[in-house]
Order: structure tokens, then C-alpha cells, then sequence
């Protein structure tokens, strides 16, 4: 705000604090810097995850054995998911941007528990640290796949008690990440910012947070009862026991379908960040878009069963669970349709960020309705557990989630770094990735409808064709990860200087330098207008 | 897909046809509105940006009309599948057994076949039953799939319409071999069914040695092949009695498949790894087979030499 140009402003990342060298990062309590911390770790956990993914590839391009025997291949397909969801695409949105930019962008210091957010940051590198090992010591890469399906996983001799406990570990540091969250927005919005004042993505967060404070702790105990089945032989779920295998499935979707609303709300909230900023107009449907989150994380509760209608359960828990699916599908649509109306009419630039914001539109449309596809019963009946289940989640998992972590990246990286990266780079390498994750999960689409099943090792000679494709698009789609890292790490310490503000965007961390000073403001702003006005002129000042 | 084979898949495709449509009219339609509103309204052209923030109407009829098609892809989806399970009483009637990583689909009277043979044109229930973890039965030209869950009595139904042949898989992870886990479901008119149903009647009535009943439902045959071709862990074939290189601890040994090594290598199968396969694939049976039964399994093995 004042001292911008001053000369008197120091980062966060010059901040001289209690400790210094390595010490002022691993025992930081400074919310941008644990923000970094989950940034650094996810991208090397990423590029591990990402590499198993290629491998795979490389193994499915001919039926039979290519590169790798089937233990192999069923221990990768499970790290693979275990890494990518549980340390990747569940804590990265709310770890890394939500530390970051949701103090700043309610006007607050810090989160309302830092403490607690360094202790969640270990947490969760406690946790992914069990992860990896369970793939190297022992018995070798644990085999069940990352849903940990009973019987099987009680049997399997494999790390499946390493695999569980790092899954249990993770959803603990998931926890008390939401609960900070919680009562920041709750306690710490500078005076001024009522409910309706505050900007998307931490309305997005809130939503978020609600979800990971009240799922989480049912995969935790799931997970615990799965380690008692084992350890001490106790029958809650296989049924050589005496146990109810449905009921483990029962217990894990629960978690894991609210989870998928974890995933993918926050990717949500950051680019309806974005499209006003590069349109230079304000949000489309505001309430509409707030109402939509809110109505996505309540209803996700109750949609678990669509993962389970072929596992036996009753003719009319099938068609209640179904309907309730189709109805968490509006919220989405209207989300889609006030993005779209919030560009329309503005003065548009379309710069790395956006054209981020806009594919994930275009993948979340395709990844949408084919989860309509899954949801309907009939059309289950033959799509379920195939590879068609496999190309819809990477669509709005990897298509929706991550395009919207890459178009944060691209948007928030000036602010974080205080440098600008090559826009030129940035636009090829969208390129690349875009046109590599299409080559790479479209076929798979086409593959599923025809009954080639997922987590197979080996495949009939007719869906050959699709896996072939697919595994080109496997390597563009790296050549394109490669190159936006790169142009991300080349421009960190030689990029050009970020202006405070170079996106004209209006909320609160384009009004400070960048970076940001330790502690963010150096006096808290007053709010006196909703989030999102741009120019002068008055007809914005109504709702 | 649309090559269905049997009584249900109109249903199921007439839902696909229905959510595609709709998907394809949208996925086009939002992604031109996004360009051409990219192009349009370049900041480039010198655009002013209009600072409107809203419209009610608009989100009533975009609530309205998602709301709208969204119960009619639901109800696409329930009418294509009520009939699933509708069984009719006429049905013939079968049950499918899983275990790791075969399938064996029961017609009564000890008749076991690993293929799922039909007449067409009339109704079978299939019941599913899984011996060991969690499987699931998939043909994808009928349109089924139903999970093979271990003490759950799930089952499927349906018309075969044509004549030919299907494919079975398996399309719920069941550990190593799960994409071997394959069949075939052979249609054939009733002529021809019948006559299969008396040479395999006549067939089973021959009871097959001790020994191989045992390897057969101990899943061991999927694994050790009794052809001599490699699997995933070595053939059974021209086994007993001949020489092993095997690898004990750290050194590689040559050792004498006799009844003992074979005792050796059901209890404690890692002790012994035979060169050129991999150790920690295969379990103990040492809970599940007796001193009894290995010998049995050993008076077949030297059968098949």
C-alpha cells in the first residue's frame, strides 16, 4: 500500500527472524514460508508420482510383459495413487496457496494457529516420508491400490501396513490444516470484511476446510480398523474373519468422495481468481458462485454409493444414491456458467494464467459429464472399473485440480517470488502439456466403453490402439511438465522484477509489494467495498 | 460399443446416446463461447471492460435447465437398469465362482466348466460367488457387471441375443494376476447347446484324479501352468522326479524334485526359488493343504511327466 517504493520494505524472504540459514525455513511459523515448504515438497513427491505414471505407460504399450512383471506394475499403479492423491492432490490447493494467499487476501498476519500449521507441515512430510518407504523396505511395494479394497489388502504380504499409516498420518496434518483454516476466516478478516466481502477462493477454502474437518477422520478410523484386521486378526471386514467387505467400501468412500470435493473446490476458487483479474471485471454471480461451493461441500456428503454400484448393494440405495449425484452436478454447471459470463464483455489479456483458467473449463466440461456417464446406473453397469473411470478422474483430478494449481502457479508466482517468469515459455509449454494430457487420457475414454478394465497389467489385442496413443501422450505431457518447471526455476533468482500489481488485479495481495513483507500489511486494511471493483465507476457499488 | 449382445444393452446404450449428446452440445458450444469471447473481447482491441455483476434471471435458467437435463440422464440411466434386476422366473440358472485368478462357472451336479457356455435367446441367472477376495464379473458385449464379493450372494441376469463368442474379465483388482483373470462366454443355438451339455455330462461323470482337483481349487493352476508353458511361476510339467536349479539363501543350488521338495516348496515357497523366477509372489499353503494332500498333488504331478 505506502511503502512500496520507499525502499524500506523487506520480504518475507529476507526476514530476519529468530533463526537464521536453514533453521529461519524448517522452524518457520510464517504461513508463506510453510506455504513453500509444501510447494517444494509436492513438486519432488509430483515428479516421483509423474515418473511411476510414465512407466506404467511405457509397460501398457504392448499386451504382456514390456518393462516390468505384474507385482511390479500392481505396486506402482498403487504408490502412483497413493502419492497423487493422499501427499498430492489433496493438501496441495489448501497447503500451499491457501497458506499463502488466504491470510493476505482476507487481510490478516498469519493463519490464526501458525504453531499448529508448522506441526501439520511435519505432519504431513512424516506422512509422506512412510509413503515412499513403504515402496523400498520390507515386503516389498505395497499391492492393493490406493483404495485399499478388504479382503484383498488383510492379505496381501506386502507394506500394506506402511501404505495405511502414512494415509492415516496425512489425514491428520489434512485435519488440523482445515480447523487453522476455520477459524482464520472465522476470527481474522481485517474489520470491514464481512462474509460477503470476502473474496472466492477463501470462501473456497472455507467450504474446503468444513469437508476436511469432518470426512477425514472416518478414512482415519477405517484405516486403524484395517491395520487391527491384520495385526490382531480382528473381523471387521474380511470375511474369513467373519467381516463385511462392503462395509470397508461403505466406510472408505465416505471419506474419499468428499475428498474429491477437496480436491477440486479449492482448484475452483483459484480461477474464479483469476477471470476477473484478466477480464478487469468483477466476479459474475458472486452469491451464485459462493452458494454453488457451499452446495457442492454439503451434498458431496451424501453421493459415497456412486462408487459402489455394482458391489451388490440394494436396488433402491442404487437410485437414491445415483439421483443424489446428479443433483451435486448443477452446482458445478453454474460455476461453469457465471466463469464464462464473467469474461464475457471484459477487456480481455490473455496471459499464462487465463489461458490456464480457461483449459481447465474445457477438462472439467469433459471430466463433468463423463462422471454423469458413471452416474448413471445403466451406463455404470458397463463403464465402472474400467479405463474409462481412469480417463474421467484424471480429467478432473489432473485436468481440473491441477490446471488449476498450474494457472495459481502462473498467477501468483510474481507475488510469491517477486520475479516474473517468460510469458513466451509459459505459453509453449501450455501447449505441450494441454495437447500431451488430451493425447494421453482421451483414448482411454474410448478404450473403457469398449471393456478394457483398469489396473490391468496385460490387455486383449483389440484395445492396443488406444494404449499406444495414450502412452505417446504420456511423453508429450512430461516434455510439458519439464518445460513449465523450468521456466518456473530458470526465472526464480533471474527473472525480471515483479511489480507490486502486474495482473491490475484488485484484491488484497495485488495492494502489497512484491513478495510480501513478514507480516503481510504493514497496518490492516479497512474494507469498505466487495472484493472485486474495478475502475471508478459507481453502477458496481449494488449487488 | 453398440455391438451389444444381449437383452440389456439397449438400454445401456440408449443412456450413453442420450449423456454424450448432451455433453457434446455443451463441451462445443461453452468452449466456442470462450474463444469467440476471448477474441472479441481482447484487451488488445482496446476494449473497455462493462462492470455488470449479475443476473438473477441468467442463474435461475441456468440452474433450471442443468437441473432439468440432469433428472433426464438419471432417468435414462434407472430405466436402463431396473430391468437388471428384474429376474424372470424361467431363468436357467448358474453360478460363477472366482478365486484368484480363474473363473468357473457352475451348472449343478459337480458340473464345472472354466467357460460360460450358453443356448441363446434364453434367460440365465448368473450367481456370483467368490471363494478367496473381492472379484467382479464384466461382459462387456452383454452390458453387465456385477461384483463377486466374498459372502455376498450378488448375481446377474440377461438374454444372450446372438451367436458367438465373449469376452469375460475381471474388473475388480484382485491381486497379481488380475488381468489374467479371463474367460470366454460361448453363445451357441440350442442344438449345439445341447449337444455340449451331454459330451460335458459324460465328461464329469470320469472323475479327475485327487491331485488335480486339488491344484484346481487351490488356485494353484494359475500360476503353474500344466502345459509347460511360463506363467508366473513355473510349470508343473515334467517337474517331479527331475533336476532344479533353485536359489537357497544366497547360493544357487541343483536339487531333485522329489515329494519332499515339493512339500518344501508348498510350506515355504521363498526358501527355494527356482532360477529365473521371482521370490515373495507366492504364499504359504501350509494352512490350507495337508501332508495328505501333497502327497495326492505328488501322485498327479508324476502323471503329467
Amino acid at each position: 500500500m505506502s511503502n512500496t517504493e520507499t525502499g524500506t520494505h523487506v520480504s518475507y524472504l529476507q526476514h530476519k527472524g529468530k533463526y537464521k540459514g536453514i533453521l529461519s525455513w524448517l522452524l518457520t511459523t510464517d504461513h508463506k514460508k510453510i506455504g513453500l515448504l509444501y510447494l517444494y515438497c509436492i513438486i519432488v513427491f509430483f515428479f516421483v508420482a509423474a515418473i511411476l505414471g510414465v512407466l506404467m505407460r511405457i509397460e501398457l504399450i504392448a499386451p504382456g510383459e514390456t518393462i516390468m512383471g505384474p507385482q511390479t506394475y500392481n505396486g506402482m499403479f498403487t504408490i502412483h495413487g497413493i502419492i497423487m492423491i493422499f501427499i498430492i492432490v489433496i493438501p496441495a490447493l489448501p497447503a500451499v496457496f491457501g497458506n499463502f494467499f488466504l491470510p493476505i487476501l482476507i487481510g490478516a498476519k498469519d493463519v490464526a494457529f501458525p504453531k499448529l500449521n508448522l506441526f501439520s507441515f511435519y505432519l504431513f512430510l512424516i506422512g509422506a516420508i512412510f509413503g515412499v518407504l513403504s515402496q523400498f523396505i520390507g515386503g516389498g511395494a505395497p499391492d492393493t491400490g490406493w483404495t485399499f479394497y478388504v479382503p484383498y489388502s488383510a492379505e496381501s504380504s506386502t507394506n500394506v501396513i506402511y501404505a495405511l499409516i502414512a494415509a492415516f498420518i496425512l489425514g491428520f496434518s489434512s485435519i488440523l490444516t482445515g480447523l487453522n483454516f476455520i477459524v482464520t476466516i472465522h476470527r481474522m478478516r481485517a474489520p470491514g470484511m464481512g462474509w460477503f466481502r470476502m473474496p472466492l477462493f477463501p470462501w473456497s477454502l472455507y467450504a474446503t476446510a468444513w469437508i476436511q474437518v469432518l470426512a477425514t477422520p472416518i478414512i482415519g478410523i477405517t484405516l486403524l480398523m484395517v491395520i487391527a484386521e491384520r495385526v490382531l486378526k480382528i473381523g471387521f471386514f474380511d470375511p474369513a474373519l467373519g467381516g463385511d467387505p462392503v462395509l470397508f467400501q461403505h466406510l472408505f468412500w465416505i471419506y474419499s468422495h468428499p475428498a474429491v470435493y477437496i480436491m477440486i473446490l479449492p482448484g475452483m476458487g483459484i480461477v474464479t481468481e483469476i477471470f476477473p483479474t484478466f477480464s478487469q471485471k468483477p466476479v459474475f454471480g458472486y452469491t451464485a458462485i459462493l452458494l454453488s461451493s457451499l452446495a457442492i461441500a454439503f451434498v458431496g456428503y451424501f453421493v459415497w454409493g456412486h462408487h459402489m454400484f455394482t458391489a451388490g448393494i440394494s436396488y433402491g440405495s442404487r437410485w437414491f444414491f445415483s439421483f443424489l449425484t446428479f443433483i451435486v452436478a448443477v452446482p458445478s454447471a453454474i460455476k461453469v456458467f457465471n466463469w464464462v459470463s464473467t469474461m464475457y464483455g471484459g477487456s480481455i489479456d490473455l496471459k499464462p494464467p487465463l489461458l490456464y483458467a480457461i483449459s481447465f473449463i474445457f477438462l472439467f466440461m469433459i471430466g463433468g459429464f463423463t462422471g454423469l456417464t458413471l452416474g448413471a446406473l445403466a451406463a455404470n453397469v458397463q463403464v465402472h472399473d474400467t479405463a474409462f473411470v481412469v480417463a474421467h478422474f484424471h480429467y478432473i483430478i489432473f485436468g481440473g485440480m491441477g490446471f488449476a494449481f498450474f494457472a495459481g502457479m502462473h498467477y501468483w508466482y510474481p507475488k510469491m517470488f517477486g520475479r516474473m517468469y517468460s510469458n513466451k515459455l509459459a505459453n509453449i509449454a501450455w501447449g505441450i502439456l494441454f495437447t500431451g494430457f488430451n493425447v494421453l487420457y482421451f483414448p482411454l475414454f474410448i478404450i473403457g466403453l469398449q471393456g478394457m478394465p483398469r489396473r490391468y497389467f496385460d490387455y486383449l489385442p483389440q484395445f492396443q490402439t488406444g494404449h499406444v496413443i495414450s502412452t505417446v501422450g504420456a511423453f508429450i505431457l512430461f516434455t510439458g511438465l519439464i518445460l513449465m518447471v523450468y521456466n518456473f526455476v530458470y526465472h526464480i533468482k533471474r527473472g525480471a522484477i515483479a511489480p507490486a500489481n502486474p495482473w491490475k488485479g484488485v484484491t488484497l495481495e495485488w495492494q502489497i509489494p512484491s513478495p510480501p513483507s513478514h507480516e503481510n500489511f504493514d497496518e490492516i486494511p479497512v474494507i469498505t467495498t466487495d472484493p472485486y471493483i474495478f475502475g471508478t465507476s459507481t453502477e458496481n457499488k449494488q449487488k | 460399443m453398440f455391438t451389444g449382445a444381449s437383452n440389456l444393452a439397449d438400454g445401456v446404450d440408449r443412456t450413453f446416446v442420450f449423456i454424450f449428446s448432451v455433453a457434446f452440445i455443451f463441451i462445443i458450444g461453452i468452449t466456442a463461447f470462450m474463444i469467440y469471447t476471448v477474441i472479441h473481447f481482447s484487451r488488445k482491441k482496446g476494449n473497455e471492460a462493462k462492470q455488470f455483476t449479475g443476473s438473477v434471471k441468467l442463474e435461475i435458467i441456468w440452474t433450471v435447465i442443468p437441473l432439468i437435463l440432469v433428472m433426464m440422464m438419471f432417468y435414462y440411466g434407472w430405466v436402463g437398469f431396473a430391468p437388471m434386476r428384474k429376474v424372470p422366473a424361467d431363468a436357467m440358472k448358474i453360478t460363477a465362482i472366482g478365486r484368484m485368478w480363474q473363473w468357473e462357472f457352475d451348472y449343478g451336479n459337480g458340473m464345472k466348466s472354466t467357460e460360460l457356455v450358453l443356448p441363446v435367446n434364453k434367460p440365465v441367472r448368473v450367481a456370483l460367488k467368490s471363494e478367496d477376495v473381492n472379484h467382479s464379473l464384466f461382459i462387456p458385449a452383454f452390458r453387465v457387471k456385477e461384483d463377486v464379493i466374498p459372502g455376498y450372494d450378488n448375481y446377474l441376469w440377461f438374454v444372450p441375443t446372438f451367436i458367438g463368442e465373449y469376452e469375460i474379465l475381471c474388473t475388480e483388482y484382485c491381486g497379481l494376476l488380475h488381468s489374467s483373470m479371463l474367460s470366454k462366454a460361448r453363445i451357441l443355438n440350442q442344438a449345439d447347446y445341447d449337444n455340449w451339455f451331454n459330451d460335458f455330462k459324460t465328461k464329469v461323470s470320469q472323475p479327475e484324479p485327487d491331485g488335480y482337483l486339488l491344484l484346481r481349487n487351490n488356485g494353484c493352476i494359475a500360476c503353474h501352468s500344466l502345459d509347460g508353458s511360463k506363467l508366473v511361476g513355473p510349470s508343473l510339467k515334467g517337474l517331479f522326479g527331475n533336476e532344479r536349479i533353485v536359489t537357497s539363501g544366497n547360493s544357487q543350488i541343483t536339487v531333485k524334485a522329489d515329494e519332499k521338495y515339493i512339500l518344501n516348496s508348498i510350506y515355504d515357497p521363498d526358501s527355494q526359488v527356482v532360477s529365473g523366477f521371482s521370490k515373495g509372489l507366492m504364499k504359504s499353503y501350509k494352512e490350507l493343504l495337508k501332508e495328505s494332500d501333497i502327497k495326492s498333488i505328488a501322485a498327479y504331478l508324476k502323471t503329467l511327466n
